[in-house]
């Protein structure tokens, strides 16, 4: 469905250009829905509008790889091209349902007009369609909330306006840039529940973007781990929480507090690297409890743990090449 | 100083070629203002009325005005007053504004009454307070310094007083109010070392507009006296000449346009290196 | 929103009232006796004492500002003593002049400014980015009367196309002596849509980087569309609230481009009543200018709330 080639971002002028997202690679099938987990930094927002053709210019660019939607090759293409190719059905929704809504329009003409853009209809036909939007993502009252400007609507009932906007084009995969983080904890498990019933529903993938592991062991069915501008580990859900490869997912989890085990939380030494210096090596060696010299020399192998698993370290946990 | 302080300094023109060029202009009207009586081929006052409006020639590159005196040597020597102008409308606009910013921000109620008589001076459009001023205190340099640097003094006192207002809220700088900083230590220490470069932003600008102010001030016979060998008075006086003599008005304004297009350049560049929460003060990016 | 109107209506006429004090101590400010000041060199004695008991000078000075103020309010500015005319009568005849110069130089403001400065956003970084940014930031630097000169050299001496200085009314020769306006406002207008231009190639910039732009672009919606609907819409509430400065910046510097085209406005007024020391003039002039701009800003104020639905929440 949405398939990522060694996608490759660099910002900076051309002479002295630093990549910040170095060979995604991943896939997502029909229907799927794959959690993109990292910290702040690890590139993985940039990733996302990598995909849906939304990088500012100027600013960063994508140096290499590809992006397939369908078969399409859309890498070059901004979304308004998509829809020309006929390649469109992509969405996204955004972190800031504060910010994201125009504050000047009214709710009802701005779902307008995404149904014009992928519709190409007009008038009474439009109108039904952005009904049929709003009970889709239950926004209650409609006659009132499209007439409402976005200020008068709620955090979560912003959220709903935006993914009634997604919902326009009929995606084939929905990019969610961690829609829940700015709602409130009991609004982020209605977003979260519309989500995953839309998915099912629709049959709909999702490209789910967080840094919250709670989330993700909730709502995915596969996971991969963003760190430094690579993919360090992707498996299916039950099998990364039940072993995981790579050392920094180890952290990661090591991090997160969890009721049903008394431990101390343990965090991660040293900071995430800036972007452009680490040049060689693992781009996790220095933080890594078993780095070796080989490690802050030459990139990792890309190593298959099983058939649905695959990690980018020399010493992977649970191999029996631990150190 | 030393090489890296230079550099540091220059950072901002490096990495802008036009704005280098811009510094260069002004270096270039710096060392013409100092120097004038070197670089100036003829005496800008001799009068040869055997000469008068020749068009530019070899000897004389700028041409000759109504009375046969050497534009080019005129318009080196006006350099310096166009550097005593903005120099001084410069110093004025700072030597009233950041004290009326700073206190103001600092001591809210001084800064309700200060602020508001800022607000009654905005009230009145730059120039036409400029010549009010000049009707009260009589056409001369000095008090075109002052006409001028009023107008200014309300924006520089704006823009000093949000970036204080700013400055207050950091956290050090509550930190050290908390610990007993006395006000005079909080200014010398924490809020105008923060002020430097914003203020240097807001000079070259300052000094680009008072270079029209006092062109037009001159223009308008209200300025400096017709004497003094300024690029407004040149203007002034050969305005009746320019169908006759069109040079005679385009060496003096392109010297006008070129200090104030160059002082815009480099204050462009500096305000681009602002920290961007000061940077938004002086509205947008270049 | 009407609270707001009261309160910010409250405030400009504070600002008015203070302006006002200060306009009323001109008079007093000038260095002579303003008796001498509001009667010229070659008054009686006679004349003098009338007219200072008819002033009030004798009263005490916050008597003669209530006095001044009230008869500025009923519309009476003193005696213009170069043309021994009421000074609201001399101003309004600088009125029409003034006011289609303002006009006409605000619509290339418009013409010029709003759409050079979209497009230079549009293509923010490119080349013609910087050509359009550097010839913006050029023509701000240059002194007004300078290009009127040279305008005046080319368009009237060498040309003739267009007249070089006056201004007949069309109420008196018709629409067509408009032309005679032609080059002033394009002088007025170089430096002022310099600004206008600046202001919303920055303020497109500013709006371009929302998120909510972001969102516009990934509905798929064309990259012109996306400009008109939703960037140039937002931009348009900043520089609306430029068009007061403008104006203020047109009042200030049409001084001297009505003395250059010896236009018979309100600034060739001012310069000609400063060489003539008829200060009831100067005084007149500068008070219903301020009163004139302070409307302005209190007007585009209000009518920018009015344009940004959130208002109605705060």
């Amino acid at each position: 469905m949405l398939a990522v080639r060694d996608l490759t971002i660099c910002v900076g002028p051309a002479a002295k250009a630093v990549d910040i997202v170095s060979a995604v690679t991943f896939s997502i099938d029909k229907g799927e829905v794959l959690g993109l987990v990292g910290e702040s930094g690890s590139g993985k927002s940039l990733t996302s509008l990598a995909i849906m053709g939304l990088l500012p210019t100027p600013g960063p660019r994508v140096r290499a790889g590809r992006i397939e939607l369908d078969g399409s090759d859309v890498t070059a293409l901004q979304p308004w091209q998509r829809v020309e190719a006929g390649a469109g059905r992509l969405a996204m929704i955004f972190q800031e349902p504060m910010t994201s809504l125009n504050p000047v329009l009214r709710i009802g003409d701005q779902i307008e007009e995404a149904v014009r853009v992928h519709d190409g209809t007009s008038g009474r036909l439009a109108r039904e369609r952005v009904r049929e939007l709003l009970d889709m993502v239950r926004i209650p009252d409609a006659a009132v909330q499209l007439a409402a400007f976005p200020h008068q609507l709620s955090g979560g009932m912003r959220q709903r306006v935006m993914i009634a906007i997604a919902l326009a084009c009929r995606p084939q995969v929905l990019i969610a840039d961690e829609p829940t983080t700015a709602l409130d904890v009991t609004i982020q498990v209605q977003i979260l529940g519309l989500l995953r019933e839309l998915c099912d529903r629709l049959d709909m993938a999702m490209l789910f973007i967080t840094h919250d592991l709670g989330v993700i062991a909730q709502l995915v069915d596969r996971v991969a781990v963003m760190y430094g501008g690579r993919v360090v580990e992707a498996a299916d859900v039950g099998e990364l929480f039940g072993a995981p490869s790579h050392h920094y997912t180890r952290a990661l989890m090591d991090c997160m507090p969890a009721p049903s085990r008394q431990r101390r939380l343990r965090p991660i030494p040293g900071q995430a690297p800036r972007p452009g210096t680490i040049t060689a090596g693992c781009v996790f060696a220095p933080r890594c409890v078993a780095a070796r010299d080989v490690c802050r020399e030459a990139l990792p192998p890309q190593i298959r743990i099983s058939e649905r698993h695959e990690a980018l370290c020399a010493f992977p946990l649970g191999s029996g090449r631990s150190p | 100083m030393n090489g890296r302080g230079t550099a540091l300094l220059l950072a901002p023109f490096t990495a802008r070629p036009i704005a280098m060029i811009g510094l260069s202009v002004l270096l270039a009207m710096v060392v013409a203002a100092l120097f004038a009586p070197l670089l100036a081929p003829y005496d800008p006052y001799a009068l040869d009325p055997a000469i008068r409006l020749t068009p530019p020639n070899a000897l004389h590159w700028f041409g000759t005005d109504q009375y046969g005196r050497d534009t080019l040597s005129r318009a080196i020597y006006s350099a310096r007053m166009a550097l005593l102008i903005g120099a001084g409308v410069v110093s004025f606009a700072m030597a009233t504004g950041v004290p009326i910013g700073v206190l103001s921000a600092l001591f809210p109620r001084l800064g309700h009454v200060l602020m508001r008589a800022v607000d009654v001076l905005m009230a009145f459009p730059s120039l036409l307070l400029a010549l009010g001023l000049i009707v009260i205190l009589g056409p001369s340099v000095a008090n075109s310094i002052i006409a001028i640097g009023a107008a200014y003094l309300t924006t520089t006192s704006r823009i000093i007083y949000g970036l204080t207002l700013r400055l207050r809220a950091e956290t050090y700088v509550e930190a050290a109010r908390s610990m007993g900083a006395r006000t005079p230590w909080l200014i010398t220490r924490h809020i105008l070392p923060n002020l430097v470069s914003p203020l240097l932003v807001q000079a070259s600008f300052v000094f680009a507009f008072a270079q029209l102010g006092a062109a037009s001030l001159d223009f308008l016979g209200l300025g400096a006296s017709p004497d003094i060998p300024s690029w407004g008075n040149m203007l002034a006086e050969s305005r009746t000449f320019i169908t006759r003599a069109p040079w005679l008005l385009f060496f003096p304004g392109m010297m006008i346009v070129l200090t104030a297009f160059s002082l815009n350049l480099v204050g462009d560049a500096l305000r681009d290196r602002l920290d961007p929460r000061f940077r938004e003060m002086f509205g947008g990016e270049g | 929103m009407w609270s707001y109107a009261l309160k910010r209506g409250g405030a400009t006429a504070v600002t008015l009232v203070a302006a006002s004090v200060v306009i009323f101590a001109f008079i007093h400010l000038v260095p002579g006796d303003p008796i001498y000041i509001l009667l010229g060199d070659t008054a009686t004695p006679d004349q003098i004492d009338a007219l200072r008991r008819q002033l009030g000078l004798d009263q005490p000075i916050i008597v003669q500002y209530l006095r001044w103020a009230g008869h500025a309010l009923s519309g009476d500015l003193g005696r213009s003593i170069f043309f021994q005319a009421p000074v609201l009568s001399v101003i309004a005849d600088g009125v029409e002049t003034s006011t289609l110069l303002a006009s006409m130089t605000m619509i290339w403001v418009l013409l010029i400014g709003v759409p050079i400065g979209t497009i230079a956003a549009m293509r923010h970084g490119s080349w013609l980015d910087q050509c359009l940014s550097g010839a913006a930031m050029l023509m701000a630097s240059v002194p007004t009367f300078w290009v009127g000169l040279y305008l005046i050299l080319v368009f009237a001496a060498w040309l003739g196309w267009l007249p070089s200085s006056g201004y007949p009314s069309i109420f008196e020769g018709g629409i067509a002596n408009l032309r005679y306006l032609i080059l002033p406002s394009l002088t007025l207008a170089a430096p002022n849509a310099a600004l206008i231009l600046r202001l919303t190639r920055a303020s497109m910039l500013d709006v371009s980087r929302e998120d909510y732009v972001r969102t516009a672009r990934a509905k798929g919606i064309r990259p012109w569309q996306v400009v008109r609907r939703h960037i140039l819409r937002n931009a348009l509430l900043t520089i609306v609230s430029a068009f007061g400065f403008t104006f203020a910046a047109l009042l200030s510097e049409a001084v001297v481009t009505e003395t250059v085209f010896a236009l018979p406005g309100i600034g060739r007024l001012v310069v000609q009543s400063i060489l003539r020391r008829d200060y009831p003039v100067i005084q007149g002039v500068i008070l219903v200018v301020v009163v004139l701009y302070l409307a302005i800003n209190l007007v585009v104020d209000l009518s920018y709330r009015l344009l940004d639905p959130r208002v109605e929440l705060q």
